[in-house]
């Protein structure tokens, strides 16, 4: 009993050091390397998250934004490098540390990955039921209060097939927030969408960072999206970071590849 | 001017198209040996997994409910009705065979003693297998390529403990559940038909049965039946939770699954019914 407490305690206690809190660096990434037999994908990727901002990483398809999101968010080990959260390096964390540090982040999926046998409210209660020992009437008010505030407390019963895209993915933004994350991944959140549900998820990631304070990360190759909500932004090109700054200072950098995609992409800070 | 000689580091040699294919091959041959040995590792190291896991708290009761439900509940009628036509065509074949030696009397006995240690265990495994751990490796499958496996672990909740745990229990209880529901309706099959059609007397068809068929014989059955419970529930979870490759990659690993586990549950008949009798393996 006495080990369940402590494992319990352990998850449900903030792990991060307070003093952190003032480091404008929310994640700090540090010489990344990731290899898949004989592809080496990751080749020494450094970046820095900005605390409280919106960070979008983008490139071209292949250049490695995927693998990059899934070793910040610890679904797979980076080979060498650190990733250092609040200054504590996530990527040495095993076990009941990795779990509690995960709780730091929550993570909307390309294609929102809702629980499909569950409805929207099961779907957002999910990590407060699993995490919190919060009573059903505090878990039903704390749900509702989230969907509401994104708009979607009409949809709590209805299920994930039930819903479009856009109110899809205001679920799953539900359901990252929901146990208060400091830092929500964004994982090509407008891929396949159409041009207006596009413009109203970039307002849901400018809202979610407004209204909760928390640090957005975007993996996107949508050029458009990045006009619209970035404040710092990073382009991956073949596993290695080859720009990073605001977009102003991209959209007029003189680094080939860089430059290409955004000439390919026709996007001026105007439009 | 003389000539400069040619030098050996101009241009590495390409290896012949024959000598690729035969390493081509060679690789290929020593993937497929191998295979069934990585696919027993993968179970085993699965199964070590979800005894880790299952053991720590948090204890999800409503998922093993559920889980139980799923395999039970669910199986009970293709259990009954396929249990029902087994121990039917058990008392057609074995009542006239032992006609022919004025044995019929031993045939309610047999169809018991049959059913009790090898067919009730064997079929309701199978059944199970094509109807329940099809459809847990479908939606595990599913879980796996749209995401919401990566889901469930970046909202810090261990997949084995959550999705394979409750559902290896419940292999584990429901489908001896399911055998002793399958011998009982077996032997209803064969009653009726031994009686009504073949024209044996019922009171001869249950006194051999009861005679000859003890608590071992069906304890034997039982043991079985839990072992090809967590196994059919072992490989269908392994084959859902790697998945990939889209729609299709979870039809493979369906198909996969259904076919190993119907190979595991007739193996796995043999070790235990070895073992079991103590007469060895081999």
């Amino acid at each position: 009993m006495k080990v369940f407490r402590a494992n319990l305690m352990r998850l449900t206690r903030p792990p991060l050091p307070p003093q952190e809190k003032d480091n404008p660096v929310h994640v700090a990434i540090r010489d990344v390397h990731k290899t898949y037999g004989k592809q080496h994908v990751l080749k020494g990727v450094s970046l820095d998250i900005y605390r409280g901002k919106t960070n979008l990483i983008i490139g071209p398809s292949g250049s490695g934004k995927t693998v990059l999101m899934r070793q910040l968010i610890r679904l797979e080990t980076p080979d060498s490098g650190e990733l250092l959260v609040n200054g504590v390096d996530f990527a040495k964390l095993e076990g009941l540390d990795l779990a509690a540090m995960r709780r730091t982040f929550g993570m909307v999926f390309q294609m929102s990955a809702l629980f499909d046998s569950m409805t929207v409210f099961d779907n957002v209660a999910f990590p407060v039921r699993e995490h919190t020992d919060l009573s059903r009437t505090e878990v039903r008010d704390r749900v509702m209060d989230r969907l509401s505030a994104l708009g979607i407390a009409g949809a709590a019963q209805k299920l994930p097939a039930q819903l479009s895209g856009g109110m899809q993915k205001r679920v799953a933004v539900a359901r990252a927030m929901i146990l208060e994350s400091e830092i929500l991944i964004y994982d090509e959140p407008t891929t396949g969408l159409d041009p207006i549900t596009t413009e109203m998820v970039d307002e849901l990631i400018v809202e979610a960072e407004e209204m909760f304070g928390i640090t957005s990360i975007v993996i996107s190759h949508d050029m458009a999206s990045v006009v619209r909500i970035a404040d710092h932004l990073s382009f991956l090109h073949q596993g290695e970071i080859a720009a990073t700054g605001t977009p102003q200072e991209l959209l007029h950098t003189e680094h080939p590849a860089t430059a290409e995609f955004i000439r390919a992409s026709r996007i001026t800070l105007d439009s | 001017m003389p000539d400069a000689a040619p030098t050996a580091s101009a241009t590495p040699e390409k290896p012949s198209k024959l000598r690729t294919a035969a390493r081509d091959f060679s690789e290929w041959l020593f993937k497929v040996c191998m295979s069934p040995f990585v696919e027993i590792g993968a179970l085993f190291k699965l199964l070590w997994e979800a005894l880790f896991w299952g053991v720590r708290p948090p204890y999800r009761g409503r998922l093993l409910v559920e889980a139980m439900e799923f395999i039970g509940i669910g199986s009970i009628f293709i259990i009954s009705l396929t249990a029902l036509f087994v121990g039917a065509v058990l008392a057609l074949q074995l009542v006239d065979g032992f006609r022919d030696f004025g044995a019929e009397s031993q045939s309610g006995a047999v169809i018991g003693l049959a059913l009790a240690r090898e067919v009730g265990p064997v079929f309701a495994a199978l059944m199970v297998t094509s109807r329940a751990g099809s459809a847990m490796t479908t939606e595990l499958g599913s879980m796996r390529v749209t995401n919401q496996i990566d889901a469930l672990v970046t909202m810090a909740v261990n997949p084995v403990q959550y999705l394979v745990v409750p559902r290896l229990v419940a292999g584990f209880v429901m489908v001896p559940v399911l055998t002793m529901l399958f011998n009982v309706v077996g032997v209803f099959g064969a009653f009726v038909v031994a009686v009504s059609l073949m024209g044996l007397d019922p009171g001869v068809f249950m006194d051999r049965l009861k005679w000859l068929v003890d608590w071992e014989d069906v304890s034997q059955g039982l043991i079985k039946a839990m072992v090809f419970g967590v196994a059919v529930t072992l490989i269908a979870c392994r084959q859902g939770f790697y998945a990939e490759g889209g729609a299709a990659g979870v039809g493979r690993a369906t198909n996969r699954a259904v076919v190993q586990s119907a190979i595991a549950i007739l193996m796995l008949d043999y070790l235990v019914t070895g073992l079991v009798l103590g007469q060895g393996l081999f």
